[in-house]
């Protein structure tokens, strides 16, 4: 028998374990995953538990109930990867070698990359919303609180689901207004980028809904410390803005068995180098990458993790047979965009075109507007809970084309006879 | 596009400023393309300078991050070398585009 290991259970890993437990040939391949341990997060929930929104309850599972049957399942933590030797190494010291290798670790906050983030103030009065603890514990505090500057920072450009910080600050808005309490409160959205996003359609409409709700953006903002003492956040060129609550994004990185592996990027934040089109490691044509842990020029989303999964299961078969790689990612991404009060903006883009306005056709909910703020956009950010526990996690198509489509998209007049290989990628890092 | 006369030379640039052909580029236009952003120009510059063009040669996306793990610099030197904004300030004058983010 030959053996398929696929390393971490969560959103990429779980869909393709199920992808691949229906289509491969069983007499000839073995499959094998492995995680830490037995809990599932739906981390897109996390946004709405610090507003009470959500509940805890409300965002976990656990792993095995979207295994299929007589899964092998290893709950351990993955050490290093030897692909010299193609056998991984795990915590307790077992070794396990493979014949094909699908690497799914995701990616996490890292606070203690920035000095003073994880000091004395840490889930005290500064906290990340990344984490399950983290949301839970702001749940709490924001529950009390009396109001203040309430800032939010990202420590790094590169972040799993980038609209996240948006929608937080949108939802705080939000959230404090129905207090009553929105006058007590300044927000501000401290970010190392030049604007509030990184396209520049995107970002002229989210800095007006920024602007419209009060909520005022720093740019050009990287940090370098947390002053717990006199409660500032301090950039490399000496920039300082204070705080009453600090809502952090720490910089994420990918697993440490990443680094031990020797599969770091040039950036040390142990995204795997991976073919943009294939999903092939770059050095090894046995190993595949999937999801955050991969350092593709797309965001880190479970939207993009699905639509890689349609790619991915089709080139592990083609590897399996022995053939060339036939199926080609786009890097599409499609990610809605919770704005308060009952509405959701959405934006479909990939590699080469940047978020449009328009409408995005789904069936049964859809048609949705893109790039603007709609009713109907929410219910699908709501819906989006059931599609992940029910379609997404176990592998099943989606009603929306793998590949973006240009349908219902309006692109703008110079951009309509100009071929673009290259990501016509505008923003900005200082 | 637009062209900057320095040294004689005719430098293709866009509207920001940025070189839109790299081997264009020379050290003696560094140093002029410098002195507009009041920057002289010291071998430790022109050390990170080199990095980024064979960076951007080799096609991998620049970020601060990366040129302060470079070696060449950690980031705090970088900001006092290039005070500002370091990275769009010192891609402009190593003659490569302006860096982006990809997400
Ligand atoms: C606040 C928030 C909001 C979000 N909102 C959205 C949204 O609205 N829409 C959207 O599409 N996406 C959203 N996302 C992003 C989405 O959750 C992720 O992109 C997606 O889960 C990535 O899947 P993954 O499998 O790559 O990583 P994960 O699902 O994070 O899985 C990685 C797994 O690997 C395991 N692992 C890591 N290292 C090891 C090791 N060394 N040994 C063993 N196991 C290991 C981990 O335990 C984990 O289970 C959001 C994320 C956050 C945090």
């Amino acid at each position: 028998m030959k053996k398929l290991l696929i390393l971490g259970a969560g959103t990429a890993g779980t869909m393709m374990l199920n992808k691949l437990d229906k289509r491969i040939d069983k007499e000839e391949w073995d499959i094998t995953i492995i995680d830490k341990d037995n809990t599932h997060y739906y981390q897109p929930g996390f946004l709405f538990i610090p507003f009470g929104i959500y509940q805890p309850s409300d965002v976990v599972k656990t792993r095995k109930e979207f295994f299929p049957k007589g899964t092998n399942f290893i709950m351990d933590e993955v050490e290093e990867i030897n692909a010299a030797d193609k056998e991984v190494i795990l915590k307790s010291g077992k070794e396990l070698s493979y014949d094909l290798l699908v690497i799914a670790t995701g990616t996490k906050p890292v606070p203690s990359e920035t000095e003073g983030l994880d000091g004395p103030l840490w889930y005290k009065d500064i906290f990340d919303f990344y984490t399950f603890e983290g949301a839970t514990l702001l749940a709490k505090k924001l529950r009390d609180w009396k109001g203040g500057k309430l800032v939010i920072n990202l420590a790094e450009t590169i972040i799993k689901c980038p609209v996240a910080p948006l929608e937080f600050a949108f939802l705080a808005d939000a959230y404090f207004t129905e207090k009553g309490i929105r006058d007590k409160v300044d927000i501000q959205y401290v970010t190392p980028l030049s604007g509030a996003f990184t396209k520049p359609i995107a970002t002229k409409m989210l800095s007006q809904l920024m602007e419209e709700k009060n909520i005022h953006v720093v740019p050009d903002f990287y940090i370098e410390h947390v002053d717990n003492e006199n409660k500032k956040i301090v950039s490399y060129d000496g920039l300082e803005v204070d705080f009453d609550l600090l809502v952090s994004i720490p910089t994420n990185m990918g697993s440490e068995m990443v680094e031990n592996s020797n599969m770091s990027d040039e950036d040390d934040l142990n995204f795997i180098p991976t073919n943009k089109h294939t999903l092939q490691h770059k050095e090894h044509e046995n190993i595949f990458v999937i999801g955050d842990a991969t350092n593709l020029p797309t965001s880190k989303a479970g939207s993009v993790a699905h639509f890689e999964g349609e790619i991915l299961i089709e080139n592990i078969l083609d590897f399996m047979n022995n053939k060339p790689l036939s199926a080609n990612f786009d890097g599409h991404a499609n990610c809605f965009i919770e704005t308060g009060f009952g509405k959701a903006a959405l934006i479909d883009f990939n590699y080469t075109t940047e978020p449009l306005p328009g409408q995005f056709p789904i069936p049964i909910l859809g048609p949705m507007g893109l790039l603007k703020e709609t009713r109907i956009n929410h219910m699908g950010k709501l819906a989006f809970k059931w599609v992940y526990w029910h379609m997404l996690l176990t592998g099943k198509s989606l009603p929306v084309s793998t590949n973006m489509s240009m349908s219902g998209k309006k692109a703008p007049k110079k951009e309509e006879n100009k071929e673009k290989e290259e990501p016509q990628q505008e923003e900005v890092l200082l | 596009m637009d062209t900057l006369t320095i040294n004689n030379a005719e430098i293709k640039v866009n509207e920001e400023g940025y070189f839109t052909d790299p081997s264009q580029w020379s050290e003696d236009i560094a140093i002029e393309m410098a002195k507009k952003e009041n920057i002289d120009l010291t071998d430790k510059h022109f050390e990170v300078l080199n990095f980024l063009r064979s960076k951007h040669a080799e096609e991998v996306p620049l970020s601060i991050r990366k040129v302060g793990k470079s070696g060449v610099v950690n980031i705090k030197e970088f900001y006092a070398l290039f005070p500002g904004g370091p990275l769009k300030i010192s891609s402009k004058i190593a003659g490569i585009p302006k860096p982006v983010s990809c997400v």
